[in-house]
């Protein structure tokens, strides 16, 4: 039996590396609080997290599939998501008069988008498209690890390589040439309490943010995995013990 | 079999006029099955459950799902944030089509190397193979509906290969597109065909199982059986050990569905699909990834179509390629160091259908697509000539009773 497990699990491990198609760069491995199969968010981190997408990334990414009410998960009230949603101004309408207008956001909106489309967006950066981050973590392969080393991965361009105008030179951008400017310098946004402000402690908050983004059912699904994975186990026994029984008189 | 044997009242009522309990108890209980089996004849009950689970999830995510090219994508993601349990639904659905394979393809090299295709059974095999033709087929367009960069340019891909029969080529093309790209012609039909094509595999599967109950399960032996000696019923000996099967699948495919549910697929399907911009490297589901090596192998377009067709072409024939008499590969020395050349030459073709086509890959692909239609067309027939084989026993409860009675 045992052998035939490793065959199906051969197969498996077999495909992962087939899979995971990307460019000669070096990941910084880091130890996330959401690895594992009892990894959970880390909250304060999440909402920090937040406060620099809002600072210093939402000027050029949207993250269009992530309403306001989403931001009980990261451990706020209702009455501070309602006060957040509040300090956006969405479009709604048409009205009465047929007319689009400006309202405050609402719980039940999701979070505008800097552009109002994909040409508006390229026309304002130099033609290239800034990707909406909502599955961001989830679209890049060892996505927190590549977000990660690509908001660290600043650096200046080895001898030998050009880098053309507009263009910025990034240890961890597949082909290490890339369109967005360096984002994060350290101290870009004013934390409340002590937390660590320097580039790698708001790259790892953007972090925690954006795979929670990407996966926000993560928690209960690890939650409802381990039951499930311990309701399955007792199970294999039990089966395997009532197959022993029936089959004692044939041996 | 008669109704009396029931019971309950009801039961035999219902049975005299309508013999469903009959044909039930003459399916499961009566019927014989070899003594000797090994947890390899598990996986066609498991291939079973796979397909029930694929259905049942299948129609819930329908529910959810919009066949739109502007609203798939963020569809699927409402299905993952705000449908209760729509994040499990999806994953038990996108996981369970890779277990799926795994348990196929060691269905199949179960009946490769114990003989199973062997007569009378060919009927059996091959119905198995348009089975699991008719799976390719449904996998691809179901990967096709998140509407995902690999969605798009997988069926760019796949579909133009069409386009490389002569004359009509170009023809088929427009008729799988409904139009003149991949578009939302193109994910319309092939959301209706996705919903479709289960059923017709379920009712193949019903055929399969005919086929299978007119001789029974071929053994490790690969001998016919000779009398009740040899045979136990299927209930309750193969159900209570099909029981375990499922739940050993079931402990595995939940592992996966809720700690690595993203691990058999590919980032770039979290893209949106975007016809502007061609991924890195387009890559296909794994299951696919030996026949995709086999198409990439051959330089020219139709020389690649039809090699990769041949792949499976050449196991509807098989039966006829292999005449040894001797089933099983326990009595067949020769063949066994072939078949397993032959499964390390499968996962290489795997292996190589993943990695880019340049440099030593190309080679590599070559050599292995090579060697697969050699083992088919020139190995196995020549086999079956020269190869001497091991006296086989006089009946299974001679070396049941043998050994493996003090073994067990």
């Amino acid at each position: 039996m045992l052998k035939r497990l490793f065959l199906a699990l051969f197969v498996v491990t077999l495909a992962g590396p087939a899979m995971a198609a990307g460019g000669n760069v070096e990941l910084q491995k880091r130890d996330w609080s959401f690895s594992g199969p009892f990894g959970t968010f880390d909250k304060a981190a999440m909402q920090r997290g937040f406060q620099a997408y809002r600072e210093v990334c939402a000027g050029c990414h949207g993250m269009k599939l992530i309403a306001f009410r989403n931001f009980a998960d990261l451990g706020y009230n209702n009455d501070e998501i309602k006060a957040i949603a509040a300090e956006y101004e969405v479009q709604d309408g048409p009205n009465d008069d047929g007319e689009m207008f400006m309202r405050p956001g609402i719980a039940a909106d999701r979070i505008p988008s800097p552009y109002a489309n994909d040409n508006a967006a390229r026309a304002s950066n130099n033609g290239a498209l800034p990707p909406d981050l909502s599955l961001i973590a989830k679209a890049r392969g060892n996505g927190p690890d590549y977000l990660f080393s690509l908001l660290a991965g600043y650096k200046d361009a080895p001898k030998g390589t050009t880098v053309p105008d507009g263009m910025y030179y990034n240890a961890a951008y597949p082909g290490h040439l890339i369109a967005m400017p360096q984002p994060l310098y350290g101290e870009d946004v004013t934390y409340s309490g002590d937390a660590d402000d320097s580039i790698e402690g708001i790259s790892s908050d953007l972090v925690q943010f954006l795979m929670w983004a990407a996966e926000p059912k993560m928690e209960v699904r690890k939650r409802i995995g381990v039951a499930a994975v311990f309701f399955l186990g007792i199970f294999v026994v039990v089966s395997y013990m009532a197959k022993r029984r029936v089959w004692a008189d044939v041996h | 079999m008669s109704a009396n044997q029931f019971k309950s009242p009801v039961v035999r009522w219902i049975d005299h006029r309508l013999p469903v309990f009959s044909m039930l108890h003459h399916t499961a209980h009566d019927y014989p099955t070899p003594k000797n089996l090994n947890y390899m004849w598990n996986f066609g009950s498991l291939a079973g459950l796979s397909l029930a689970i694929m259905i049942v999830t299948g129609i819930v995510l329908a529910m959810s799902y919009t066949a739109h090219v502007d609203y798939a994508f963020d569809s699927v993601e409402r299905i993952m944030r705000d449908v209760n349990h729509g994040w499990m639904i999806r994953y038990i659905h996108m996981n369970t089509a890779s277990f799926f394979f795994i348990v196929v393809y060691l269905h199949m090299f179960r009946g490769l190397y114990y003989g199973s295709y062997k007569a009378p059974r060919e009927l059996l095999w091959m119905l198995g193979v348009v089975i699991f033709l008719l799976m390719m087929a449904t996998a691809f367009m179901g990967y096709v509906l998140p509407w995902g960069q690999m969605s798009f340019w997988g069926a760019t891909v796949i579909t133009n290969l069409f386009s490389a029969i002569p004359y009509v080529g170009e023809s088929i093309v427009t008729l799988l597109w409904g139009g003149f790209s991949v578009d939302n012609a193109t994910l319309n039909r092939f959301f209706s065909l996705h919903y479709l094509m289960p059923f017709i595999i379920a009712g193949v599967v019903v055929l399969h199982i005919v086929a299978l109950h007119r001789f029974g399960s071929n053994n490790p032996i690969g001998i016919d059986t000779k009398g009740p000696q040899d045979t136990i019923s299927f209930h309750p000996y193969y159900t209570i050990k099909d029981v375990f099967g499922i739940a050993v699948f079931l402990l595995l495919l939940a592992t996966a569905v809720f700690f690595f549910p993203n691990a058999m697929g590919h980032p770039d399907n979290y893209i949106p699909a975007n016809a502007m911009q061609t991924p890195a490297h387009i890559v296909p589901e794994w299951y696919f990834l030996p026949f995709y090596a086999i198409l990439r192998a051959v330089p020219d377009k139709l020389g690649g179509v039809l090699l990769m067709f041949g792949a499976i072409a050449v196991l509807f024939i098989l039966p006829w390629l292999d005449r040894s008499p001797v089933r099983s590969a326990r009595f067949r020395p020769l063949f066994r160091i072939f078949f397993w050349l032959f499964f390390v030459n499968a996962i290489a073709l795997g292996y190589l259908g993943g990695k880019p086509a340049e440099g030593i890959y190309v080679i590599l692909s070559r050599v292995a697509t090579a060697w697969y239609f050699l083992h088919f067309l020139a190995i196995l027939p020549l086999l079956s000539m020269f190869e001497t084989t091991k006296p086989l026993p006089k009946s299974i409860s001679e070396p049941v009773l043998g050994s493996s009675g003090r073994a067990a």
